[in-house]
């Protein structure tokens, strides 16, 4: 916990940092103002959220982690345990993230749009910044070299971003004969940003820009059952790739 | 205080140490000794328990490497490298390392942090220091809590002659104090003065570890660099 209190002091002051509140911030209230009608800025802002928000968390996270790789040794030099020091890092940037999403989103959003649909973006926001912060975490904790740890990173992104639903798609097509309906919401659980996306339409109502995974089973998401699955699923994403990064990292060569 | 019994670590295509067997007791200050990639670094690392030995065991005052850390309260470490948090000042840093420790500040040694003016640049953060003052401040960091054993990575490189005096002085009042100190540097001349025995390692191989004293008798020479040429060209010949 100490440990995280000066890893987060150190990232709030870091330039990127700051730089990606201030676009955030920018891009919310640039929406917010440019259209009279809230509900249409909150639909830009999802983009954001699904491309923007992951993108950043994953690569800074990783980055992050391998430029404190000799602060890493300093404290592991002192009687710490590895999975404190792992900890420290971990919540330390993923806590000045979400932070940075505060400020340069929650902030307008609770301004220009207070109702359910700015409540549930804010959420989902929070929940895919630790979701991505964790991945960058386990990738960057898994490859020794830098280059490949970002690319690793990168490919995360790329896949829950495009290949995803690409995969999804051919599949769609491929068994439409068939009543795979169900397969298909099981798969949904496994790209996280899939699920936001879903929560979002939901609330939403657009289902017209849904993605193919979202589209099919718009129906069983929208219940209250769904949303909750939604969210715990979202959890369990970014719980699992953290414990299996600590579990790599305190096993492994420094 | 330091026991090696067959320690050898293999990274994916090189054998960085190949069953080193020795032991280091208190008192000693053991010069480690070899070209770039030699096993220095890979030793210092087991030894703080950062990387497994492939084979082998060592055990840290008693206390494997890896297990519990409990001995690291005892150990003051100078990485080669020092880099730390940018935007951190060098007063939260030493705060962090003394919450890490549990340390009082009232018990901690501030003899390098005095002679290092480093309250000149207290309030700055770690990355608007230079080279040198970040290295005064990796030393003074090794010194404060009053460790046993000391590991020194390179502990002159990038001060100037001044903080490096400095710096080699201390060295040798807490050799007086029989602490343990294992230092690895390229530069004979710092060694000298301070090693009580020499470990020389070419390959992960231990080449010998000997008593300075014994070694310059043997090659008949009277300072560290000379011995090492006379080593090195005996080498050759034999090679």
């Amino acid at each position: 916990m100490m440990l995280t209190t000066y890893v987060f002091k150190d990232i709030i002051r870091n330039k990127t940092l700051i730089a990606y509140t201030v676009l955030l911030a920018a891009i919310s209230f640039g929406l917010f103002s440019f259209d009279a009608n809230p509900e249409k800025a909150v639909l830009g802002l999802l983009n954001i959220l699904l491309l923007v928000v992951p993108l950043v968390s994953i690569i800074y996270s990783s980055i992050y982690y391998y430029n404190s790789l000799e602060f890493i040794e300093l404290v592991l030099a002192q009687p710490v345990a590895r999975k404190k020091l792992f900890f420290g890092l971990y919540f330390g940037s993923g806590l000045a993230l979400s932070l940075a999403f505060l400020i340069g989103c929650a902030l307008p959003i609770l301004l220009f749009a207070r109702d359910m649909t700015g409540f549930t973006l804010i959420i989902s926001g929070i929940l895919i910044t630790w979701v991505f912060n964790s991945l960058a975490f386990l990738a960057a904790v898994i490859s020794r070299d830098k280059a490949r740890g970002i690319g690793m990173s990168l490919l995360f992104w790329f896949y829950f971003t495009f290949i995803y639903d690409a995969l999804v798609l051919m599949i769609l097509f491929s068994f439409s004969d068939y009543p795979i309906e169900r397969g298909i919401l099981t798969l949904t659980f496994l790209n996280p940003i899939d699920l936001i996306r879903i929560i979002l339409l939901m609330q939403l109502d657009a289902s017209a820009l849904m993605s193919f995974t979202g589209a099919v089973f718009s129906t069983f998401l929208s219940s209250g059952k769904g949303l909750t699955f939604c969210i715990l699923a979202l959890i369990l994403w970014s719980v699992l790739p953290a414990l299996l990064a600590v579990r790599t990292f305190v096993r492994k060569d420094i | 205080m330091i026991v090696c019994e067959q320690l050898s670590k293999r990274y994916k295509k090189q054998l960085a140490l190949d069953g080193l067997d020795l032991g280091f007791d208190m008192g000693q200050t053991v010069a480690l000794v070899g070209p770039n990639g030699s096993g220095k670094s890979t030793f210092m690392k087991l030894a703080l328990g950062f990387i497994r030995p492939t084979s082998g065991s060592i055990r840290v005052l008693d206390e494997d490497p890896q297990g519990g850390g409990h001995f690291k309260y005892a150990i003051g470490y100078m990485p080669q490298a020092f880099h730390c948090p940018p935007n951190l000042t060098v007063r939260s840093l030493f705060a962090l390392m003394t919450d890490l420790r549990k340390a009082k500040k009232e018990t901690c040694d501030t003899t390098l942090f005095e002679r290092f003016e480093i309250d000149r640049f207290y309030n700055k953060p770690l990355g608007a220091l230079s080279g040198g003052m970040k290295q005064k401040v990796n030393a003074a960091l090794a010194f404060y809590f009053n460790p046993k054993i000391y590991i020194l990575d390179e502990p002159t490189a990038g001060l100037d002659p001044f903080a490096s005096e400095v710096l080699k002085e201390k060295i040798g009042v807490e050799r007086a104090a029989g602490k343990l100190i294992i230092i690895s540097s390229h530069i004979f001349s710092d060694l000298d003065v301070l090693a009580t025995d020499v470990l020389y390692l070419i390959d992960g191989k231990l080449q010998f570890y000997k008593n300075v004293e014994m070694l310059m008798q043997e090659t008949g020479t009277n300072n560290l660099g000379k011995a090492f040429a006379h080593v090195i060209a005996n080498h050759k010949e034999t090679v």
